[in-house]
């Protein structure tokens, strides 16, 4: 049974460490918003499938212009990721200004429930100018990188076996870290993310030291609904297709993410993201070897949900819940 | 930022008031050519239930349009009756919940005599129940499962095969044909992914392959990296999909994506131009079995084609034809009991004997004899095989019961 295990996985890891940069980077999202108002953004994962459409609709423009044909993949993958997280940004401002700014005052169930309203409006705005344009709300996604390599893990060790990897997942990778890197630098280093934090202690004093805190908020929302637009172009381009619900479920993992690696929390949520998405990759591979076929891939959810319980039982404040002082 | 949100409602809701003439337009359309045709006011509603959005949309469509075409086609024989012809089109979204909720509106009105539909077994199942309260006879064109027919309802009939000649069908072919081993067997959960799926396992153990793996998925993910880790590991030579085309065509992609080579089969759900335009090139290789025939290579089929395509602007998909026929056999057994009902509007109980009891049919993509059940006696199986990217695959097989 360990020889099976051992041998898929590098594979299980490069698929699960894919999954895992994507639910990262969305969990980034919830946490941020967390940190500063203490709400739970649940319109986040749409925003995630917002990007995701916005990003394969400037494909299809660059390729009724011609334009893919002239510039290298990753340059039109730039401007494309470029054009989804300044409309996805926009977006997330203005869900802010609409549907959570009128209620900052009140109990925070009401907003939880304008998050939710946010989310069913998204969900069939894109639907719908999704069924307008192609009649098919499922849309397949053109691929920028169509090449794929092999990883010869054999040759180190033989109980180790060989994974193929897309070489959208080093892209992904690559993006990932650099945004996740770039958010590090930008909340610990610089002037407005030392405001941030600030707005994230106490919202009061802040605004006393004449922190603009509505203009903290509204960044927040940029910078976490940027993100989530960006790795909706990432998954769309992974996975090549994409309906107006997949923002749903993988926001529900990428906001247990969060709460894994404690919500309020920016490094733990990264590291909550690609713990659940190992995990759910390791559980789909691997839970029929291990119980003898009585639980087949089909219960991964069951099994990465039961280690969050598990955590939270022991740790009810998440893996990095009081390492770090300070929220954001 | 307020004029913009604005400005945003006011899209909205100029979107939704489109959306809302787009519709009614269309219905008044129908309705209007239904009763221009005739002077008197006797109307006989069929009604269509198939899913016309989601991700089983393309064939939904198809079914839709197919019996639309029959009921044109039959509108003047019915004027001469005295009587019109209305088609009256229901989304069921492949939903059961949905299906179940149209099939008490369209058995509350009176006018509605038959239903053809649905395309989902899921759907097709608890909907008939509500058919049978009703006394609607329904004619599917394309439910498989098993389930369907044998509760022996008096309004269930089908003109396919059932999926327990289907799988072993494809598992005959996967078998003899192909000369698979070792299949790793996938399947999705459903009524019939899970049907289809351990009809095609049991046979082919019975034809002594190995199945070395059995694995589900769930309908609506986009990852199944893991699934197919399970089957890399496996090293199979024939891989078994039993599901739907949005997740047979990433299964596909994935698995070509991985290296995985070996042939990866499916049953009539995959038979759709969607399973192409979700895996792309890698559908080359790829077979499926469907209960559906090939209309170009059928008699008088070039010619159905040809007017179909005019009709609609569209090729027609696998599932068109067989509503076209479930159509005209709905119509033809209406006629019938108007004509021993000395003109008079039928019972819906004279309407439903009156479609079991339909004896060697021929229509246009299959012959129809409904067995006791409302199975139909000559359905058939093919085997398709994807040789390029385009759809339909070629038909490599032919299996009669």
């Amino acid at each position: 049974m360990f020889a099976t295990i051992l041998q898929t996985l590098p594979q299980v890891l490069i698929d699960g460490l894919a999954l895992g940069a994507i639910y990262a980077v969305v969990a980034l999202g919830y946490t941020m918003v967390y940190g500063i108002l203490e709400l739970i953004n649940f319109a986040h994962g749409e925003i995630f499938m917002t990007g995701a459409f916005v990003g394969t609709a400037v494909l299809f423009l660059f390729q009724g212009m011609g334009l893919t044909g002239g510039l290298p993949p990753w340059i039109s993958y730039v401007l494309i990721l470029f054009v989804a997280m300044m409309v996805t940004g926009a977006l997330g401002v203005g869900i802010e200004r609409v549907a959570y700014r009128p209620l900052r005052k009140a109990p925070k169930l009401i907003s939880l429930i304008s998050a939710f309203g946010v989310s069913f409006v998204l969900q069939d705005l894109v639907r719908f100018i999704a069924e307008l344009k192609t009649g098919n709300y499922i849309v397949s996604v053109p691929q920028l990188f169509e090449g794929r390599f092999s990883l010869s893990f054999s040759s180190m060790s033989a109980a180790l076996g060989n994974a193929t990897v897309k070489t959208n997942t080093v892209f992904i990778f690559i993006v990932a870290i650099v945004l996740m890197v770039g958010l590090d630098i930008f909340v610990n280093r610089t002037k407005w993310g030392g405001a941030m934090r600030a707005v994230a202690q106490d919202r009061e004093t802040a605004s006393l030291m004449s922190i603009n805190v509505n203009k903290v908020i509204l960044l927040t929302f940029f910078i976490g609904s940027a993100l989530g637009g960006s790795t909706g172009v990432l998954f769309a381009q992974q996975y090549g297709t994409i309906d107006p619900y997949i923002g749903f479920i993988l926001g529900l993992k990428a906001f247990t993410a969060a709460v894994l690696g404690g919500i309020g929390n920016i490094r733990g949520a990264m590291f909550g993201g690609v713990v659940i998405g190992v995990l759910e990759m390791f559980a789909s591979a691997n839970l029929g070897l291990m119980t003898g076929g009585n639980f087949g891939a089909e219960y991964k959810d069951v099994f990465a949900f039961a280690i969050l319980i598990v955590v939270l039982i022991f740790k009810p404040e998440g893996l990095f819940g009081k390492a770090v002082k300070e929220k954001v | 930022m307020k004029w913009k949100w604005n400005g945003l409602v006011a899209a909205t809701l100029i979107m939704g008031l489109l959306a809302g003439c787009g519709n009614g337009g269309t219905s008044t359309t129908t309705g209007a050519s239904g009763s221009g045709g005739s002077s008197s006011g006797k109307v006989i509603k069929i009604a269509t239930q198939s899913p016309l959005s989601g991700g089983s949309s393309i064939q939904g469509e198809a079914i839709r349009l197919g019996a639309q075409m029959s009921l044109e086609d039959h509108k003047e024989e019915f004027t001469k009756l005295g009587y019109s012809l209305e088609l009256v089109p229901y989304d069921d979204q492949g939903d059961p919940k949905k299906g179940v909720a149209n099939a008490e509106q369209i058995g509350a009105d009176q006018a509605v005599l038959g239903v053809i539909g649905h395309l989902n077994s899921g759907v097709s199942i608890p909907s008939s129940v509500v058919y049978e309260k009703y006394n609607i006879p329904m004619i599917s064109p394309a439910s498989t499962a098993t389930e369907f027919t044998d509760r022996k309802l008096k309004v269930a009939n089908r003109v396919v095969a059932r999926d327990d000649f289907q799988g072993p069908a494809a598992a005959n072919y996967a078998v003899k044909t192909v000369g698979a081993k070792k299949i790793f067997v996938i399947q999705d959960k459903t009524a019939y992914g899970q049907g289809l799926a351990e009809a095609f396992r049991d046979e082919a153990q019975k034809l002594g392959a190995t199945i070395v793996g059995y694995e589900g998925i769930t309908v609506g993910e986009k990852d199944f990296n893991g699934v197919l880790n399970i089957a890399a590991t496996q090293n199979p030579d024939f891989i078994f999909f039993g599901g739907l085309y949005a997740e047979g065509g990433l299964i596909i992609k994935q698995a070509r994506d991985k290296g995985i080579t070996a042939p990866i089969m499916g049953g009539d759900a995959l038979d759709s131009s969607g399973l192409v335009e979700v895996a792309g090139p890698d559908v080359k290789g790829a077979l499926y079995s469907s209960v559906a025939g090939e209309i170009a290579k059928m008699e008088g089929g070039p010619e159905w084609g040809a007017r179909y395509q005019k009709a609609f602007g569209k090729a027609p998909e696998g599932y068109s034809a067989y509503a076209y026929d479930s159509m005209t056999i709905m119509l033809d057994a209406i006629k019938k009991t108007v004509e021993s009902n000395k003109g008079e509007m039928p019972t819906r109980e004279a309407v439903r004997d009156a479609v079991r009891a339909t004896k060697d049919f021929k229509g246009i993509a299959t012959e129809v004899t409904f067995d006791d059940k409302g199975d139909n006696s000559f359905a058939k199986v093919y085997i398709y095989e994807f040789k390029g990217d385009t759809y339909p695959g070629e038909l490599v097989s032919e299996v009669s019961q």
